[in-house]
């Protein structure tokens, strides 16, 4: 069974400071997006149960260098394989070009039966990339995935939905999207982050695709991007747990939270 | 004239956006046309009608049954068609989530999920929704003719009902049965309760060491009128339900006080408390993001603040 998982590089959240409402973007390292680890994770336990297969892993950015340390650390997670989108058209696409780009990348590799994608990518989270991709390639999608049993021709998924879990089947090719409760991601071994490096990794441009860049321009406009107005009064009480446990229900009594 | 449509398998989001869509729709010069599908067709084109909206496009076609995305995005799909709709607005439940963007391909559509308001700004409608992993909030404006918008559920009210009702369309579709097919489906466990409305909350992260150690938080949280809540961390262990998950993929509170303990405050827990009034975080690690949002902080261990905490509370 040949499973693709699509992987994003973002920046890492957290180092993100903000400044007169303004994220502060240089100097910040880029990081593999959480819930794609957990959908490379997945590949490789189905991988793992099926046999015979192997994984994929593809990515679309406007840089080979945004994307050269996620490639690395995912296939010495285990992948097999990687397949590079990279073109500067790509620069300032939308959740619509990325889909349009992974459907050709896919197409072109031309054998996939299962296509792994986070619910939403860590910065954006839009939830659009794979049910797009689903609509492309004509494919049935299924989202939210917490457990995912394959064989045959078929994918058994049990999904988590807003009030219930439900358990999909379909026909391959699928898409699906997974949660983070699906499994623990594992970390490489120094061994296998060796091994990683002579992975067979190929990198192809738009034109490789066949894609024009006016087919990736984005259609989304970002009018601003700020962070909201935060003013809070960071006073730390100090002393022992006692202490602070009065300072602190001193401060809720005047703030009038408590002893009205 | 073009239509804006809204759709929504839960009822009153769909009236929210019903809501919405009127006020948009008159400024906009615009109509409103709703669908609405399965068993319970007839009875939300009832209420929909009742709202505000125009014309509501209704199937009981059997392909619709268990909502598959696939056949719910095409059966929109032919609606907007059959209505002229040039904008789709859809409740960002989960399965709103997962058909927008579906949708949104079929119509050649620009699509913004998760959106958390619709503002007409000089005749296009923006849409507000959390960047950088909630660090930011983005105003988008869609540039395609078409556009489709997946609206967070509680983000508009309900209208009262109109005198007049709105017409109801047997919606002419043709559809194949999903490729997906519902094997099971069972309730979530836990209890469900809203943190949308609390007033006082205490959420609870990982660290708290063992599940049993939770009757800490909860001590805490009946002393304090406060409805219990928690991080995605400590709910993917499975101590807590889901639906106390406050953050970009769980609950946006706005309660007069928070009170984070063992939180870290990744912002992807912080953006759903940041509206909070007063916030309060207790944490081992002087340097954890959470105390930038705190307007008091304690360092310290919650194993032995929050009893000393409860203690206190209970002398009130
Ligand atoms: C796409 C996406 C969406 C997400 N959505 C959400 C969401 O909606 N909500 C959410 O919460 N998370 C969400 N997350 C996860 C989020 O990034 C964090 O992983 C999570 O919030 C961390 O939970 P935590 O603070 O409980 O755990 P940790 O980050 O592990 O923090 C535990 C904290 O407890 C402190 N601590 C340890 N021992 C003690 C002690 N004895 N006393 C006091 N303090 C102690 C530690 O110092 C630490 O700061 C999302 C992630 C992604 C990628
Ligand atoms: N640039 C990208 N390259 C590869 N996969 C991506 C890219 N952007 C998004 N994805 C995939 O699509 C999922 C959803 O992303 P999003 O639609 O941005 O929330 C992610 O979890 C990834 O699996």
């Amino acid at each position: 069974m040949d499973i693709v998982v699509s992987v994003k590089t973002n920046l890492d959240l957290q180092m993100i400071r903000i400044k007169n409402r303004e994220p502060v973007l240089e100097a910040i390292p880029y990081k593999t997006g959480d819930l794609d680890k957990n959908a490379v994770e997945a590949a490789l336990q189905l991988r793992d149960a099926v046999g015979e297969s192997k994984v994929i892993v593809l990515t679309v950015a406007e840089s080979n260098r945004k994307v050269r340390e996620t490639i690395k650390e995912v296939l010495a997670m285990g992948a097999d394989e990687a397949v590079l989108i990279v073109d500067p058209a790509l620069e300032s696409t939308d959740q619509a070009g990325v889909a349009r780009t992974l459907a050709a990348a896919l197409q072109k590799i031309g054998s996939y039966d299962l296509v792994l994608f986070g619910e939403g990518s860590s910065d954006d989270y839009s939830g659009q990339v794979g049910p797009r991709v689903a609509e492309l390639l004509g494919v049935p999608q299924i989202g939210y995935a917490r457990q995912i049993t394959a064989g045959g021709a078929g994918v058994l998924v049990e999904r988590s939905m807003d009030e219930y879990i439900e358990t999909l089947e379909a026909p391959l090719p699928a898409v699906l999207t997974v949660v983070s409760e699906i499994n623990e991601p594992r970390i490489p071994s120094l061994m296998n982050i060796m091994k990683a490096g002579k992975k067979p990794t190929e990198e192809w441009s738009l034109a490789d695709l066949g894609l024009d860049p006016a087919a990736v321009a984005s259609s989304c406009e970002t009018l601003s991007n700020l962070a909201e107005e935060q003013d809070r009064k960071h006073i730390m009480l100090e002393g022992g747990a006692a202490e602070q446990a009065a300072g602190l229900v001193n401060a809720l009594l005047k703030e009038g939270i408590v002893g009205r | 004239m073009a239509d804006i449509l809204v759709y929504s398998e839960k009822q009153d989001a769909a009236l929210e956006l019903a809501f919405k869509g009127k006020e948009l729709g008159a400024a906009l010069g615009m109509g409103l046309s709703a669908a609405a599908f399965g068993p319970s067709a007839a009875d939300s084109a009832g209420a929909l009608g009742a709202h505000g909206v125009d014309r509501v496009f209704v199937s009981e076609d059997p392909a619709l049954e268990g909502l598959g995305v696939d056949v719910v995005a095409e059966a929109l799909a032919q609606v907007a068609c059959e209505a002229g709709a040039t904008m789709v607005l859809i409740a960002s439940t989960r399965r709103g989530k997962e058909l927008a963007p579906r949708l949104a391909q079929k119509l050649g559509a620009g699509c913004v999920t998760d959106v958390s308001s619709l503002v007409l700004t000089d005749g296009s409608v923006v849409a507000s929704r959390y960047a950088f992993g909630g660090n930011t909030v983005a105003r988008e404006n869609l540039t395609t003719e078409s556009k489709v918008f997946a609206v967070m559920p509680k983000t508009f009210e309900i209208a009262a009902p109109v005198a007049g009702a709105g017409a109801v369309v047997q919606a002419a579709l043709s559809l194949q049965p999903s490729a997906a097919k519902v094997v099971s489906r069972r309730p979530k466990d836990g209890d469900a309760v809203n943190l949308d409305a609390a007033e006082r909350i205490v959420g609870v992260g990982r660290g708290f060491a063992k599940r049993d150690d939770l009757g800490l938080g909860e001590e805490l949280a009946a002393a304090l009128g406060a409805e219990l809540a928690c991080t995605k961390g400590l709910s993917d262990f499975g101590w807590l339900g889901e639906d106390r998950i406050v953050g970009l993929s769980g609950a946006k509170t706005k309660p007069d006080f928070y009170l984070a303990v063992g939180v870290s405050g990744q912002i992807q827990h912080t953006v759903g408390i940041s509206s909070a009034k007063l916030i309060a975080a207790i944490n081992t690690d002087k340097d954890a993001p959470i105390f930038q949002l705190a307007d008091y902080g304690i360092v310290g261990n919650l194993y032995e603040v929050l009893p000393a905490l409860v203690e206190k509370l209970k002398a009130l």
